[in-house]
């Protein structure tokens, strides 16, 4: 039976002045794949998901998520969307002013659509915490965490939501090797465990090696190549080596 | 020619900044009345601000009082016009001086603060990590802090100018012989509504001023630990600026309505 596609980009245009960032971006995202797009540094790639979210307008181009065109929706349904569609930050974003708790619970309270109002909301908490093995952080502040704990402290508040797609924004920059490898395993868990579709957007070879299923390089504003890690590492052609070596 | 073409870039980012401002403020105003509304977080605000300025506030309004009495003193002696002292107190610190200083004070304790605090959290992707959570950043930010700075900024207004004349009152107690309450009947006698109500509406202005100002540098901060400072900084600077506009203007519209 041929996969059916929950993410379809077509044709995707965007600039910042006269810098061309996408040029004609296409993608499909499976269900229950897991997608790495690797690139240059400033070639567009967190550009890319951003539009995919509706935090960046695209110049041109279509963008559709489970079958709704995110640019023709209201509003109130993307951000109904959006509860379907985590988004894992590159420098985690938890908010500071909050302690773990409220970090969670934030859009909990504000998705009353999805799953009613919740009156005691630590049970959800505490389970997206266990998911991350960092129950015993609840009551800590975002100041008071380690990098590798605020990312997965991070992946917890995506993962509260229970959404179908995750978006990972450079997971492990920033970590040492042993906390990235944590945060890939975690990855790779929390995928098995709930069937999500992901996009991993990274640099990190061995990253994209463990847990791609299938790879998109990102060159010269464009989808320039796409096949397995395997396939990918394996290319003749001096751009795509580049990558791997 | 090159000082021309600076000039000219110069004034059109003048205008392009105008341009976006007024779009921040209109988009204020249509958030203001579209549900759902944050009260929570607004009070949470209005809480932060009114608290923590509590004290600088008062300090700098008696200390105002205190020394405006005792430079003052000695001109009235001369003249032999020591018992106008609370009506000239009262009216100075009630119509100019008691507004335009708690408000200066308000944009570099608040205007500063917001500023910086939405800067970092644009830095950090808070923001852009609060609208992928389905909350309206600018309602929740945005909307709640101008409202606060705007409704906390009179009542900030009449502490300070309470504590101002509390001030001047002490000084003219230990100074001549004057009993407190001899000088709040005097201070009361000299005020009328057209004191009190004219002040009062500028002062609504200045803590939408103060609000609006921070806001919109921090919630546009450019990239960087650079730009939240300069967010920061210049919040304080176009805030203080235009509290000085607004004076002049509610000024000259109240010396219209009362003429």
């Amino acid at each position: 039976m041929e996969k059916k596609p929950i993410i379809t980009i077509e044709n995707l245009h965007k600039s910042f002045g006269d810098n061309c960032v996408l040029d004609g971006f296409n993608m499909q995202l499976y269900e229950g794949e897991n997608l790495v797009i690797m690139g240059k540094s400033g070639s567009g790639k967190s550009v890319m998901i951003k539009c995919l979210i509706g935090l960046e307008e695209p110049d041109s181009g279509t963008i559709t998520v489970m079958g709704k065109n995110i640019n023709q929706l209201e509003q109130a349904e993307l951000d109904e969307l959006r509860t379907e569609i985590g988004f894992l930050f590159q420098g985690s974003a938890l908010y500071d002013s909050m302690s773990v708790r409220e970090n969670l619970e934030f859009p909990l309270r504000r998705h009353t659509k999805k799953f009613g109002i919740i009156k005691d909301t630590t049970p959800m908490v505490m389970e997206a915490l266990e998911n991350v093995g960092l129950a015993h952080a609840i009551d800590l502040m975002p100041s008071e965490l380690s990098g590798g704990m605020k990312r997965r402290i991070a992946l917890a508040r995506t993962l509260i939501l229970q959404p179908k797609i995750i978006l990972y924004d450079e997971p492990t920059t920033g970590l040492d090797p042993i906390t990235s490898k944590e945060i890939i395993l975690l990855m790779m868990s929390i995928q098995k465990k709930y069937n999500t579709s992901s996009i991993i957007i990274t640099h990190d070879v061995d990253c994209a090696r463990v847990i791609a299923n299938r790879m998109i390089l990102l060159i010269d504003s464009i989808n320039y190549a796409e096949g397995t890690f395997e396939t990918l590492s394996a290319s003749e052609d001096p751009k795509i080596k580049a990558f791997f070596k | 020619m090159e000082n021309d073409s600076k000039v000219v870039t110069s004034f059109k980012n003048f205008l392009i900044e105008i341009g976006e401002l007024s779009y921040f403020t209109a988009r204020f105003f249509k958030e203001l009345f579209n549900p759902p509304f944050e009260f929570k977080e607004f009070w949470r605000q209005c809480y932060n601000m009114g608290n923590r300025s509590l004290l600088l506030v008062s300090v700098t309004g008696f200390i105002i009082g205190l020394v405006f009495t005792l430079q003052s003193r000695p001109t009235l002696e001369e003249f032999g016009a020591v018992s106008w002292m609370p009506s000239m107190v009262s009216i100075s610190i009630i119509r100019e001086i008691g507004p335009i200083i708690t408000a200066l004070i308000c944009a570099g304790r608040i205007g500063s603060g917001i500023g910086a605090e939405l800067g970092s959290m644009r830095v950090t992707e808070q923001i852009d990590a609060m609208e992928v959570s389905g909350t309206n950043p600018y309602k929740y930010l945005v909307v709640t802090r101008i409202l606060a700075t705007t409704v906390m900024l009179p009542i900030l207004v009449f502490f300070g100018d309470a504590i101002a004349i509390f001030g001047s009152a002490m000084v003219e107690n230990i100074k001549g012989n004057v009993s407190f309450l001899l000088y709040f009947n005097n201070v009361f006698d000299s005020l009328q509504f057209s004191d009190v109500i004219p002040t009062t509406f500028k002062t609504f202005f200045f803590g939408f001023a103060i609000g609006l100002v921070g806001c919109y540098k921090g919630y546009n901060c450019k990239k960087g630990t650079a730009g939240v400072g300069l967010a920061a900084n210049s919040a304080v600077v176009y805030t203080s600026m235009l509290l000085f506009i607004i004076d002049f203007i509610a000024v000259f519209v109240t010396n219209i309505f009362y003429s």
